[in-house]
């Protein structure tokens, strides 16, 4: 009989190396966990994807044409034009499922096992937030040959449109940190969701992903300009060669420097959410 | 894979005698033990989780923590186990202290809750692989260990099934299989069978008693009575977060008071008859349930009374269809120490809520 003595009683689990080489290893261990779950649940990927996919068709076909961009009511410019906008709100979208993931972990008692376990305290989250990135990733591939259909051009050269691409992933992580703290706080997967995605629609709303900032009232130009959003969705308009001729950008320092506002606004929202998380995650415990 | 089914059934408690090791209970301890626990307060708000629990299990020992829904059981574990900080008190496991140094807990403890903690959509050798590397094992081991622990707890050929395909008992195993993975000198088991049937409960204790009977210290909660009364060397019952009583099986029985005679009559009509007879052998007031015939009195004297017992009883005409001297039960003692049996005790629990 191979009895509970195959390996003796009393084995303690290896010293952990502890420091960034444990953290790396963790969060890729429970990333991989992650992937392999929505590799399985891939009803969740498909519905992740048609809302974005809905947004490019409706706003195309239904706004298109009626929405004035840059003093063009052409519905190639805005469609052009909407692409960035559709695009960070995709990325965005990562927060309800980092925050369902998460709850749903801690619903399941799995939370639990993770932290009895020596492991790196952060590993638990960075890892699902990797495995979110990579979802994110991939839908926005789908969204862009969906965008590609219907109309959309770049006019810039591929290390620009890459870049663009880049900033927009650097978005959907560090929201997705917003995600995490989410789903630490609420008793349910679905409170998660919910949770994650109202506060999504003003927003994205407030700000120029779907219309010309320029148009709104003062008070909502101003937010709209500062919105972390806006920057992103500018620097990609930037970066695709997206602005409509004669798109006369604010004088507001995110729009004027949109590629370092989108930079740091990614980088701040990272490093505050990522603290506050991972904090939540330890408090209880020792 | 048949060591699990087989070998411990004639044992009786697994490994009781060889594994005390060092350390006499009663007498003044000589070293702490495997787990060791003094003036542990939890609050909750205005709730009480832990009002001052001491815990001492030695090594290579079974403690069953005792207690109805809401005592303080599941909050004692997570404090040990390094998932929750305690007001005030000290706890050490496996040597090393908790508060201080949780990570080096976390190395030597091995942890099964009430609800199986298995990823639903890993397989059972990704789950187990996946804990293995979060034990900072190499992938190699973690992999050679899974197929060891698949092996053993009968889940081989469901390894590359989801575990959300897997029955209850299943995950079970497999949950506690991932509690094993590095064979940890001490394991944390919280309610390891609530809401499995009983075939899968015998199944469950038989893994159970071979680990104790390889020398693993075990901490192990439960609210039945009979599971602790199985499995465990020594009982805490907790109540409102205090241990209102320590003691083995046996302690705990002789300190409720000692035997009594029950017999189930064949014709309710009897029952007045056995009821006088009864009386006349007792030590006390005799109990009658009409709907199940069934008369209870306490007694002394043993075999040879009952056997006057029924000797009267046959003298009399009183037909019997069962009688039979019974011992406490742990159900008795804890009726007797708390005033409520644990199922009034686990509604009050749920009302306080």
């Amino acid at each position: 009989m191979s009895a509970v003595t195959d390996t003796a009683p009393g084995t303690r689990a290896p010293q952990p190396r502890g420091g960034i080489a444990q953290s790396v290893s963790d969060s890729l261990v429970i990333a991989k966990r992650n992937l392999i779950r929505m590799a399985r649940i891939p009803e969740m990927v498909i519905f992740g994807l048609i809302q974005p996919v809905m947004f490019v068709v409706l706003f195309t076909y239904v706004f298109g044409g009626s929405i004035q961009v840059g003093g063009s009511t052409s519905a190639s410019a805005y469609r052009e034009f909407l692409m960035a906008g559709i695009f960070a709100q995709t990325v965005t979208f990562a927060t309800a499922g980092a925050g369902a993931g998460i709850a749903d972990d801690m619903h399941k008692g799995l939370i639990d096992r993770f932290r009895s376990l020596p492991m790196a305290r952060g590993a638990v989250l960075t890892g699902r937030t990797l495995a979110d990135l990579v979802q994110t990733a991939l839908t926005l591939v789908v969204l862009a040959i969906v965008a590609v259909i219907v109309g959309w051009r770049v006019h810039e050269n591929m290390a620009k449109v890459l870049l663009g691409f880049l900033l927009l992933l650097l978005l959907g992580y560090a929201f997705s940190w917003i995600g995490a703290l989410i789903g630490l706080s609420v008793r349910t997967p679905e409170a998660a969701t919910s949770g994650g995605l109202i506060w999504l629609f003003p927003l994205t709303f407030i700000s120029n992903a779907f219309v010309d900032a320029n148009q709104m009232p003062t008070f909502l130009r101003h937010i709209a300009e500062w919105n972390p959003f806006s920057a992103t969705v500018q620097a990609c308009r930037e970066l695709f060669g997206n602005l409509p001729p004669g798109f006369q950008t604010s004088d507001a320092w995110p729009m004027q420097n949109p590629i370092l506002a989108s930079v740091l606004w990614s980088l701040l929202i990272l490093v505050v959410f990522r603290t506050l998380a991972v904090r939540k995650y330890r408090s209880a415990s020792i | 894979m048949v060591g699990l089914a087989c070998g411990f059934a004639e044992q009786g408690k697994a490994g009781k005698p060889r594994i005390r090791v060092g350390i006499t209970h009663n007498g003044g301890p000589l070293m702490p033990g495997a787990i060791h626990a003094e003036g542990l307060v939890k609050t909750f708000g205005d709730v009480k989780a832990l009002d001052g629990v001491d815990l001492d299990v030695p090594e290579g020992t079974v403690l069953g923590l005792l207690g109805p829904n809401g005592a303080g059981k599941t909050t004692a574990v997570r404090v040990l186990t390094t998932l929750l900080q305690p007001d005030s008190g000290k706890a050490v496991v496996a040597g090393i202290d908790v508060l201080k140094h949780p990570n080096e807990v976390r190395r030597s403890i091995g942890l099964s809750g009430q609800f199986a903690a298995v990823d639903e959509y890993l397989t059972g050798r990704e789950n187990l692989q996946m804990v293995g590397r979060l034990y900072q094992m190499s992938a190699k081991a973690s992999k050679a260990r899974a197929e060891e622990l698949l092996e053993r707890f009968n889940l081989a050929e469901a390894a590359d099934r989801t575990a959300k395909t897997y029955s209850g008992g299943m995950r079970r195993r497999l949950d506690l299989a991932a509690a094993l993975v590095v064979s940890p000198p001490v394991m944390f088991m919280d309610e390891p069978t609530t809401g499995l049937d009983p075939r899968n409960r015998q199944q469950l204790w038989e893994v159970i008693r071979e680990l104790v009977s390889g020398g693993t210290t075990l901490l192990l909660t439960t609210q039945y009575l009979e599971e602790a009364d199985h499995l465990a060397h020594d009982i805490c019952v907790i109540d409102h977060g205090r241990v209102i009583a320590r003691g083995t099986s046996d302690q705990l029985k002789a300190r409720t008071g000692g035997e009594r005679i029950e017999v189930v009559v064949h014709d309710p009509e009897h029952l007045t008859t056995a009821d006088e007879v009864l009386r006349a052998f007792g030590k006390g007031a005799s109990k009658t349930e009409l709907h199940t015939r069934k008369i209870t009195v306490p007694v002394a004297g043993g075999a040879k009374l009952l056997a006057e017992v029924i000797r009267e009883l046959d003298i009399r005409g009183v037909e019997i269809d069962d009688i039979g001297l019974r011992r406490p039960t742990l159900d008795d003692v804890f009726i007797s120490l708390t005033g409520h049996a644990a199922a009034v005790a686990e509604e009050e629990a749920e009302a306080a809520k």
